[in-house]
């Protein structure tokens, strides 16, 4: 946000954060208005310029509301009385100009500000004082949502953890983030804004923590029973500390591959924090597409040849690899954990995998 | 076919484990709704009032008497969301530092997504709907709505969605999914259960009502205006439903849409939603605000309207800007259109697209500023007195603009990437959902209250009311702002950081407050129906009022005006005195009328019964339930008994009887 530097003077804006700050009884724990990460940081100072420029307007609104409100009182004889005044186009002029005026200096902030903080775009500096050097590659972290846990994969290092991220300061982090089944989001309000984790979807975030320490993060959208405990840890460390952890990970032996994916998918909550010495690679895009369970076929593939004008007819009956949603119906698989045992058993059945499109819960109640 | 087939074929997948009867709570509750319940049948059967009620309420197609349900409806399912609202707050207080508080996952998931459907469906729109109903034709001048029968339809069908929505308290259970329902989550792959199912069918059907109210307004504003009254002569409160009416039209078919292809994916196992088979999530989350949005216009433009009327009324003023008034409702709710995807800026959409959206969403602030304005030059140079709907005026523009405040900053992309799905968005919509729409909703009770009933609601419990809610709505959402800032998203049910704890122990007390605020409105009622004597307004005009609805007597005649007014000048009434109107008190003629009818009744009966059937897979329910409907409707189609003249000595009686009151007042 930096044009956004020199139209607002930097010490208007610190003097604004610590006032903000300053209100709280427990002192500045306020994580949203206190971040670690730039992105984090202009965001945080984009909420105050736009508070502060819309307290323009509001606090001579909500002033003259009560002025108004005791001055013309109808037990207040000496005010003026007018009860046909009701035009004045010149104060009309003022009550839509004031507010236009407003929000166009916001929408010029928007407008800015959304295209700087866009999370897909690649970061350009590290902090406001730093530009980033072009050599510089960023960390790759690559999120699934899974029901309640979040697995994180760092495709260059070859590992990956359960409910626990760590990356090093002031380095760029580029993630790339899907779900496997249901929405979620995934949010450090230390580090940067949230984005949206869903199935068959990729996203993209990036961002960099400029102060070590142990930050909260958790998805920020509601996805089930397990919600509330879908937490995990980011770690930022210093280079020394990050190349410590890698190794501590890497020493601790344990492999990620597709059949312990398919088993850590399954829903389960307040799980602990695990670490994977070795992550079987392409597990992301196989996740993303949807195919890690053998015999499903990859989203990606089937876009392949329907771009090239599909596989005909014939291939309508080959819907077998395709099914994902039901899987997590499939005895071989936990159950979510059902709400009431008011669940009637017939959900509870085999349900192959068929051909058939009516989901076997319906079609059962039809052969009653 | 053996005996586990009969039952399954009979009750579908309703079994005796359906019934929630291993959770206290809600078999406690079972028991006072039931016990209440049998009391009052007792009591209704006691002093034979059943026939009265059926002639004289249930099958009415009065539009008086059907706002008057309406406001009851809404009220009784104000309790019930709000009890929702009490337990999670509770909850939220509670379950720190290792404690799961009282609730577990799947009752309190069914708890907020029951919370903010009620709130929404069976309480903001029944009053909205209501006071429109019961409004709008007395303040253009005319004798009923358009279409009476349809009107009668609409609020049993409405209320069919509310019984559908309280059978799953006891029957099964209600979706687990938020308020939205968003798929996959809501498929049947991740919630097949029947909360969902009840969710789909209970919005459908009172959907049905919704839209076909709305119709029923369009057209009657549009063409049953009496004499003289031009669009630029209609009371701001006739706008602003006219506005509202029409944002029904436009978003509700939206909504039965999706719910629709979301039923679909759900029973016929198509993949609109799903995430194999090329079903897209994402097209439900679009589709959904596309309803989404403007629905929340659709509530807070008639609370313009009331703010307007009442600020004029008490500041004894005509309303500044009424012209501008105008276009910044009409550009609302053009606008309103054009901001949907504010609601999930953070799905990924590029950077443009966002900005987009954001604008938009901010130049609504322009017109709202606009009103905003126009309400505070009303008061300007005017004599204003502070009864009990001027008192919730004042106390909405105070609250009003900080939630405003906050929906702008919301709408700033960047902003919102940390603010989504916070507590300080619960703040937000809540700041300005009860500081704008129910806090409008209040004044226009208040406001409307001894037109409707002939006496005015006592003000001393209406202003312990007042306080209660204004400060308790203070303490309940300031500290969700706080714990937004401090990165506390939404339904959260436990806790890990204890230093939390306390906002949300302020929280809960706030909405201790306004549990008492409410109970001083129940009370409110009890002591001015007790009272109403002290009370009675035999004037038909208790506030000075300057809008046709208070030239005629309170409660109007059926027929609500004996002679249809000729209107020179927008605020009618006020101009009407100012030019000495007198009363005609003879010449009167016979008045045509629409009949009762119970076919509104039995059609809605039908529809709940067909979509319990679907709702529990009992097919054979859901068929003859259907069938019904069809039979009732073709049926009702021959009925020619639809119309009767009031005679004129009837007019002429009930019309002396006020010339009398009149003059006894002098």
């Amino acid at each position: 946000m930096i044009p956004l530097r020199s139209a607002v003077p930097a010490r208007l804006l610190r003097s604004a954060t610590i006032f903000a700050c300053a209100l709280p009884l427990a002192g500045c724990d306020w994580v949203v208005m206190n971040p670690a990460g730039d992105i984090a940081i202009q965001q945080r100072d984009l909420i105050i310029i736009s508070t502060v420029l819309m307290l323009l307007i509001i606090i001579p609104v909500m002033a003259l509301t009560i002025f108004f409100a005791r001055r013309y009182r109808a037990s207040n004889e000496r005010a003026d009385y007018d009860p046909d005044w009701d035009h004045s186009t010149s104060l009309e002029l003022v009550i839509w100009s004031a507010p236009l005026l407003i929000i166009i200096c916001l929408g010029a902030v928007t407008w800015v500000s959304t295209h700087l903080l866009d999370p897909y775009r690649p970061l350009a500096r590290i902090d406001a004082q730093r530009p980033l050097a072009a050599a510089v590659k960023p960390l790759d972290v690559q999120v699934v949502a899974l029901d309640w846990k979040w697995l994180f994969i760092y495709p260059e290092l070859g590992i990956a953890t359960v409910n626990e991220l760590a990356a090093p300061v002031d380095t760029p982090i580029r993630f790339s983030i899907t779900a496997s089944n249901v929405m979620n989001s995934f949010y450090v309000p230390a580090l940067a804004g949230q984005i949206y984790a869903m199935p068959g979807m990729e996203t993209k975030l990036h961002a960099v923590a400029n102060k070590p320490g142990t930050y909260e993060g958790f998805s920020a959208n509601y996805s089930g029973a397990g919600f509330s405990d879908m937490r995990f840890r980011f770690h930022a460390l210093d280079p020394a500390g990050f190349q410590a952890w890698v190794a501590q990970v890497k020493a601790g032996g344990g492999a990620l591959d597709r059949q312990a994916y398919l088993k850590l998918e399954a829903p389960s909550e307040k799980e602990p924090v695990r670490r994977y010495a070795a992550a079987e690679p392409g597990l992301f895009g196989a996740v993303l597409n949807m195919c890690v369970r053998p015999g499903q076929r990859c989203m990606s593939d089937l876009m392949r040849i329907d771009a090239k004008g599909g596989a005909g007819k014939e291939s309508a009956r080959d819907v077998q690899g395709l099914r994902h949603d039901i899987l997590r119906d499939d005895p071989s698989h936990e159950e979510r954990p059902a709400a009431k045992p008011s669940v009637p058993t017939h959900h509870h059945e085999n349900r192959p995998m068929t051909l058939n499109l009516v989901p076997t819960s319906v079609a059962s109640a039809r052969r009653g | 076919m053996d005996s586990t087939g009969i039952a399954h074929f009979i009750f579908g997948r309703l079994t005796w484990e359906s019934l929630p009867l291993h959770e206290p709570i809600l078999v406690g509750t079972f028991l006072a709704v039931a016990l209440g319940g049998l009391a009052l049948l007792a009591a209704i059967t006691r002093f034979g009032l059943w026939g009265y009620l059926w002639r004289e309420w249930f099958t009415t197609v009065d539009h008086k008497r059907i706002g008057i349900m309406y406001m009851i409806l809404g009220l009784i399912m104000l309790l019930r969301g709000f009890s929702d609202a009490i337990m999670m707050r509770a909850q939220q207080a509670m379950a720190f530092g290792g404690s799961q508080g009282y609730l577990p996952a799947d009752h309190y998931d069914q708890i907020f997504t029951a919370h903010g459907v009620i709130m929404i469906f069976f309480v903001a729109m029944p009053l909205v709907t209501g006071l429109m109903n019961y409004v709008v034709p007395l303040q253009i001048g005319a004798r009923d709505v358009s279409f009476p029968f349809l009107n009668n339809f609409s609020f049993w069908m409405t209320t069919a969605g509310a019984v559908l929505v309280m059978t799953s308290l006891f029957v099964g259970e209600f979706a687990r999914t938020g308020w939205l329902a968003y798929p996959p989550l809501s498929g049947i792959a991740y919630s097949p259960d029947v909360g969902v199912d009840y969710y789909i069918w209970a919005l459908q059907v009172a959907g049905v009502g919704t839209l076909l109210s709305g119709v029923n307004l369009i057209v009657t504003i549009v063409k049953m205006r009496a004499p003289g009254m031009s669009m630029m002569r209609m009371p701001i409160f006739t706008w602003t439903a006219l506005c509202t009416n029409v944002l029904i039209v436009a978003a509700f078919p939206v909504l039965t849409a999706v719910l629709a292809l979301l039923s679909l994916d759900r029973y016929a196992g198509t993949a609109f939603f799903t995430n194999d088979f090329g079903g897209n999530p994402m097209m439900y989350v679009n589709l959904i605000w596309i309803w989404g949005h403007p629905e929340v216009y659709i509530l807070i433009l008639p609370a313009f309207g009331i703010f307007s009327e009442v600020t004029s009324t008490f500041s004894g003023k005509r309303l500044f800007g009424y012209t501008s008034m105008v276009y910044a409702t009409v550009v609302i709710t053009i606008l309103s259109y054009l901001v949907w995807l504010h609601h999930f800026f953070t799905m990924g959409s590029g950077a443009s697209v966002n900005s987009f959206f954001g604008i938009t969403t901010m130049v609504i602030s322009i017109p709202t500023g606009a009103k905003m304005f126009n309400w505070l030059f009303t008061m300007y140079r005017g004599r204003i007195r502070f009864e009990l709907p001027m008192m919730w005026t004042i106390a909405f523009m105070l609250t009003f603009v900080v939630g405003g405040m906050t929906g702008v900053l919301l709408a700033v992309p960047p902003a919102d990437f940390v603010l989504h799905n916070s507590l300080f968005l619960i703040a937000h919509f809540h700041n300005v959902i009860i500081g704008g729409v129910l806090f409008g909703l209040f004044a226009g009770i208040n406001y409307w209250f001894p037109k409707a009933f002939g006496f005015r609601l006592d003000p001393v419990w209406g202003k312990r009311s007042f306080w209660c809610w204004v400060v308790g709505f203070w303490f309940a959402f300031m500290p969700l702002y706080i714990l937004g800032l401090m990165g506390v998203t939404r339904r959260m049910r436990v806790f890990d950081d204890p230093s939390l704890q306390i906002w949300f122990v302020i929280a809960a007390f706030g909405a201790l407050l306004i549990a008492i605020g409410i109970a001083c409105m129940l009370m409110q009622f009890y002591v001015s129906i007790r009272d109403s004597e002290r009370l009675r307004d035999t004037t038909g005009d208790p506030w000075n009022g300057r809008t046709l609805e208070w030239a005629t007597s309170s409660p109007p005649p059926d027929y609500n005006f004996a002679f249809t007014p000729i209107i020179h000048d927008g605020d009618a009434w006020a101009d009407m005195k100012n030019r000495g109107y007198e009363r005609p008190t003879g010449g009167y003629l016979p008045i045509h009328m629409p009949s009762n009818t119970g076919a509104g009744i039995i059609l809605a009966g039908l529809s709940a019964a067909t979509a319990f059937g679907l709702i529990w897979y009992m097919w054979w329910l859901a068929g003859l339930g259907f069938v019904g409907l069809v039979a009732v409707a073709i049926g009702h189609s021959f009925n020619y008994k639809r119309d009767f003249y009031i005679p004129a000595e009837d007019v002429e009686r009930t019309e002396s009887q006020r010339t009398a009151l009149l003059a006894a007042q002098g």
